[in-house]
């Protein structure tokens, strides 16, 4: 029998590995493992006749909880934007344009990122450190003595919930975003309203909302996707053990969660430009 | 008759990874009877627990759970004998986000369709067992440390589970609680006689009270398996010792380890402001 594990890699994966290093290979190994995590999840979200209530219990700790938190900043957010917007555009005679400029750019770029950013911080790191801690005190083992699938029953509802809160809070934060633009330009800067909602009126097309929604819908899975498969292995963690671990595991899940975000909001930015 | 559930180690070799702490173990713990796991701290009475559970596999041997290799089962039948076992954990193992009722209520809630009505008597029933009946609208970090294992005792039976098995049932427990706590163990064994009880335990007390068999785990291997009275009559010098709960012989006491220089304590000291 020929043994597989000696023989030579092709040339060109031997140079991509060698490129990207140990850390690199260590990264791919680890998004793949989540990637692998994720399916299971999905997988299993249709699994249960159980699964409504646990749904909404998460679609209020996702949604509910992080809604004052998404008006806040979608809201200066956008009157910084007004103000920044008004300033730059007013050089060049073109502070008319003021409403497309905040709009596209909350609608096709910051809503998505900063709001799955800030459920990443608000409820990704609750998600960790609950998983984590149910991890550490034996109550995932009880769940698989009791036959029930912790994928099904802690991962599953998470992915339901956080697909269906995330597009509305992108949407929030996007409405918000917009008035806050106007606030600043229209009521303190003394821009017509009525041009104002003119310009986001033909300027931002469909394909700007459906793409906002889509990411949105992408950052979804990969903060429930890192943010659940870091709590859930908390336990198998080299740097700690018991709450340090859980500690650990919270603080790489928002970290690796937001350079995850970032890189896929390049990759689909590419995608759909 | 519902039959009863032996469980036989084979030439078990336990452990996780390259580490194996307990090699070449055979033992039966039978059926229908209350077996208790003895050993120290580390000696492997949790490992062991969580291999006849099922959430690890043993390196070598063959487990058999009433009869059936527990690691050769399909998927299907290994989650049907998981139905079959209650498990209580150290700590109650809790889901912090339910109540006490809904704890457990969670495998009836889970794997049937009963009317909640129906769920919320059998649940009743069994906190009343348990001596929770008024607490099951708390939550458990509004419960003691004894709360809790009784809370997780509750939840273990609630499917009247041909086997019981417990993790350290009375460790933590002030001896009030300890005793109440084998008390509801023995009442168990009452009201459902073929019930297999295997209580994994390093309190002698409470195993003298519960147990019709023991095993004693040491240095890797089993170093009783019996009656209790031939663990109470045993020559061996660890059994003598564990029985009677005296220190390790000298020998050790020459250990430079254990001396402490004057001078480093006065330091200390006066470091500390004594």
């Amino acid at each position: 029998m020929s043994d597989n594990t000696n023989a030579p890699l092709p040339n060109s994966a031997a140079s991509l590995l060698r490129a990207l290093g140990r850390p690199g290979v260590l990264f791919l190994c680890e998004t793949g493992a989540m990637g692998i995590f994720l399916a299971r999840g999905i997988m299993r979200m249709f699994s249960s006749r159980t699964q409504i209530p646990k749904i909404l219990r998460q679609v209020r700790v996702i949604g509910a909880g992080s809604m004052f938190l998404i008006v806040f900043i979608g809201l200066f957010t956008g009157m910084v934007l007004g103000l920044q917007g008004y300033y730059t555009l007013s050089m060049f005679g073109a502070e008319g344009f003021l409403g497309s400029a905040v709009a596209l750019s909350l609608v096709r770029e910051l809503a998505p990122v900063l709001t799955a950013i800030m459920v990443t911080g608000r409820a990704g790191s609750a998600m960790a450190a609950e998983i984590g801690v149910m991890r550490i005190g034996d109550q995932i083992d009880a769940l698989e003595v009791m036959d029930i699938d912790p994928m099904a029953y802690l991962v599953a509802p998470r992915i339901t919930a956080a697909l269906i809160t995330f597009p509305l809070l992108t949407s929030i934060f996007s409405t918000v975003g917009i008035l806050g633009g106007y606030a600043t330009g229209v009521l303190m800067l003394g821009m017509s309203g009525g041009v104002y909602f003119s310009r986001i009126g033909s300027s931002v097309r469909w394909a700007d909302v459906s793409g906002c929604l889509g990411k949105s819908l992408v950052f979804a899975l990969i903060v429930v996707a890192v943010c659940c498969c870091k709590g859930y292995f908390a336990h198998m963690r080299k740097d700690g053990m018991g709450a340090e671990a859980v500690g650990n595991a919270t603080t790489s899940a928002v970290v690796l969660s937001c350079i995850l975000l970032l890189a896929a909001d390049y990759a689909l930015t590419s995608f759909l430009l | 008759m519902e039959r009863l559930w032996d469980i036989e180690f084979q030439s078990v070799g336990l452990g996780y990874g390259d580490t194996v702490i307990l090699d070449d173990i055979s033992v039966i713990l039978p059926g229908g009877r209350i077996s208790a796991v003895l050993g120290g701290s580390g000696g492997g009475k949790t490992t062991m627990l969580r291999h006849i559970i099922g959430l690890a596999k043993p390196l070598r041997g063959r487990i058999l759970l009433g009869g059936n290799d527990l690691f050769s089962l399909p998927d299907k039948a290994l989650r049907a004998a998981r139905r079959r076992m209650g498990v209580l954990f150290q700590d109650g193992a809790l889901l912090g986000q339910l109540t006490v009722a809904e704890n457990t209520a969670l495998p009836l809630t889970e794997h049937t369709r009963l009317p909640s009505a129906t769920v919320r008597e059998i649940v009743l029933h069994k906190l009343a067992l348990v001596g929770l009946a008024d607490f099951a609208d708390y939550y458990p970090s509004e419960l003691s440390g004894g709360m809790k294992k009784r809370a997780g005792l509750a939840r273990a039976l609630v499917t009247d589970p041909p086997l019981l098995l417990c993790d350290e049932p009375t460790s933590g427990l002030d001896p009030i609680s300890a005793a109440q706590m084998d008390e509801l163990l023995l009442d168990m064994k009452a009201r459902f006689p073929n019930m297999t009880i295997v209580s994994v335990s390093h309190d002698m007390a409470s195993v003298k009270n519960i147990a019709d068999t023991v095993v004693v785990l040491h240095n890797g291997g089993i170093a009783y398996a019996g009656s209790l009275e031939g663990l109470e009559n045993a020559d061996d010098p660890y059994l003598r010792r564990f029985m009677d709960r005296s220190p390790p012989q000298a020998g050790q006491v020459d250990d430079p380890r254990l001396q402490l220089a004057e001078g480093t304590r006065k330091l200390m000291h006066e470091a500390l402001g004594f």
